[in-house]
């Protein structure tokens, strides 16, 4: 009896998740058809690119540059055991550009962003505003998730970008006024350490992220039902899909750029 | 002239429209009362397409939409003006952006003209000068005065109100009234009025219909529907708490589900 329970209720999972990922890809497919053949909208795409780039910078950047100081800091701890602190810049660069920058900053987009997209959305829907563009002869696809999508793919590699500078910027500190490593000798670690693969990979990661991130908020958005009390649970719900979404997805490139690129 | 056979709609178990037959001739105002989750709102929805029916006939000026694609259906649409309950004011635009919607997304007007248009719309509804107010500064009847003029943007054909006067004063009550009947006569629109507050009812309608379980229980002039013999309609529009849809209720509560 216990069995069947648990092979009843998996089913039931194994349903919900998969029409969940269907609705997902429809919504994916949806704004893909809106974004190539409607005409663009400068007004909604730079407004919501001011929201997801301008307004997320400084947090992108603050955290981009205390993990390159933590980073630096832990690989001293071990790499001064074995008198080999000239590498770390090597690490601290690689390691951000191509792991830590692009995943902690799409985490850090995903709580910002992504659930105020979910919310905004949400309360659109409750509030008939998303019925009323239909009444109107408008796409809630085109009108609302168009913009948000093309923001959050072109803005979070810009955002990864500086989260990339000031991580090294802060292993750069650490490496300088702590370790005693002088400054053309970082600079000189880092750019022959860096290659541009390592860059790619970790922009080519957040573009993806960027996509995910608002196909899971702005599905949580239009799917919302009851009142607010539903609009805090897609809200909560969009966050930890895009979280989970986010670390799968870099689990998928890291194997595929590995395996497949030898990158 | 909008046509209605045979309309079915569920969601889930429960069957919302139930066979429904309607006609609104043009240049009427159809009032559709009934209970609150008889599907007065959802019927408005499956005519101007937010909602596809299961099963039935919609004939919009002789034209058969159930089938139609968004692209079709967009063209209906902008025949139809659709004022929503709470209003349905786009929260991050102002109240000229909001006026201004349909000129901006679908008419090349300059900047100039639309204005000129938004102001005429506002001041039709007695809302002149509110163009720099944010929705979340307005009353809830200012906000669906606001939406009325947002239809008349659109310069549609037909009108749909639900609730218009819902959670209002009043005296806003009767100026929202007042504001149907002067666009009716003035503009010529079909209009179909959802409601329960039967003294709007009674001022605005040519025509009174009445929904019961999704289905068409009485359709006449005010008159008709004041003295229709129906004993649903008698407890509906004198609201009274005894009555069949009381004793429907209590059957509903006591066994948890119809008893037919």
């Amino acid at each position: 009896m216990g069995m069947l329970n648990f092979l009843v209720n998996s089913d039931r999972i194994m349903v919900r998740f998969l029409r969940y990922v269907g609705q997902v890809s429809l919504l994916f497919c949806h704004t893909l058809y809106w974004t190539f053949t409607s005409s663009f909208h400068s007004k909604r795409f730079f407004n919501q690119a001011k929201i997801v780039g301008v307004e997320s910078f400084f947090i992108a950047v603050f955290v981009g540059f205390f993990i390159g100081v933590i980073m630096a800091l832990q690989m001293a701890y071990q790499m001064m055991q074995l008198s080999a602190e000239i590498y770390i810049p090597n690490v601290v660069a690689v390691s951000i550009t191509r792991e830590l920058a692009p995943v902690l900053t799409a985490l850090i987009v995903a709580g910002r962003i992504g659930a105020g997209m979910t919310a905004e959305i949400g309360s659109m829907k409750v509030t008939e505003q998303v019925d009323a563009l239909t009444a109107f002869a408008v796409n809630p696809v085109k009108f609302l998730v168009v913009p948000r999508f093309l923001a959050l793919t072109l803005m979070l590699p810009v955002l990864t970008i500086f989260a990339d500078l000031f991580g090294i910027l802060g292993g750069f500190i650490i490496c300088v006024f702590k370790l005693g490593i002088t400054a053309p000798m970082f600079v000189n670690m880092v750019t022959e350490a860096l290659v541009v693969k390592d860059i790619m990979t970790g922009l080519i990661k957040s573009v993806f992220f960027g996509m995910t991130i608002a196909m899971v908020g702005c599905h949580q958005g239009l799917s919302v039902r009851g009142g607010a009390e539903g609009v805090g649970r897609a809200t909560t719900i969009s966050v930890v899909t895009s979280f989970i979404m986010i670390i799968i997805m870099d689990c998928l490139f890291t194997v595929m750029f590995f395996f497949v690129f030898h990158a | 002239m909008i046509e209605i056979r045979h309309l079915y709609k569920m969601f889930g178990e429960s069957r919302v429209i139930n066979d429904l037959d309607l006609t609104v001739r043009a240049g009427e105002t159809k009032v559709v009362i009934g209970r609150s989750g008889v599907g007065k709102s959802v019927l408005l929805k499956c005519i101007n397409g937010i909602l596809k029916p299961d099963y039935g006939s919609i004939r919009v000026e002789g034209r058969e939409v159930t089938g139609l694609n968004e692209k079709e259906y967009n063209k209906i649409r902008m025949e139809i003006g659709m004022v929503f309950q709470g209003g349905a004011l786009f929260d991050s635009m102002t109240i000229e952006e909001n006026v201004a919607f349909v000129l901006n997304e679908f008419m090349d007007l300059s900047p100039r003209e639309v204005r000129i248009k938004v102001e005429e719309c506002l001041a039709m509804v007695g809302l002149h000068g509110m163009e720099h107010f944010s929705p979340s500064d307005l009353s809830g009847g200012m906000k669906k005065r606001v939406s009325i003029a947002r239809v008349l943007c659109m310069e549609p054909k037909m009108i749909f109100y639900d609730e218009p006067t819902d959670e209002v004063d009043p005296v806003t009550g009767d100026t929202i009234d007042n504001l149907i009947i002067k666009l009716r006569d003035q503009l010529n629109v079909t209009s179909i009025v959802v409601t329960h507050d039967m003294s709007s009812a009674y001022k605005v309608a040519d025509s009174i219909a009445m929904l019961y379980h999704g289905r068409l229980i009485a359709d006449g002039t005010p008159d008709e529907i004041r003295n229709s013999k129906h004993p649903v309609v008698q407890q509906f529009i004198n609201g009274k708490a005894d009555g069949p849809i009381a004793d429907e209720e209590a059957l509903l509560v006591g066994n948890g589900r119809m008893i037919e």
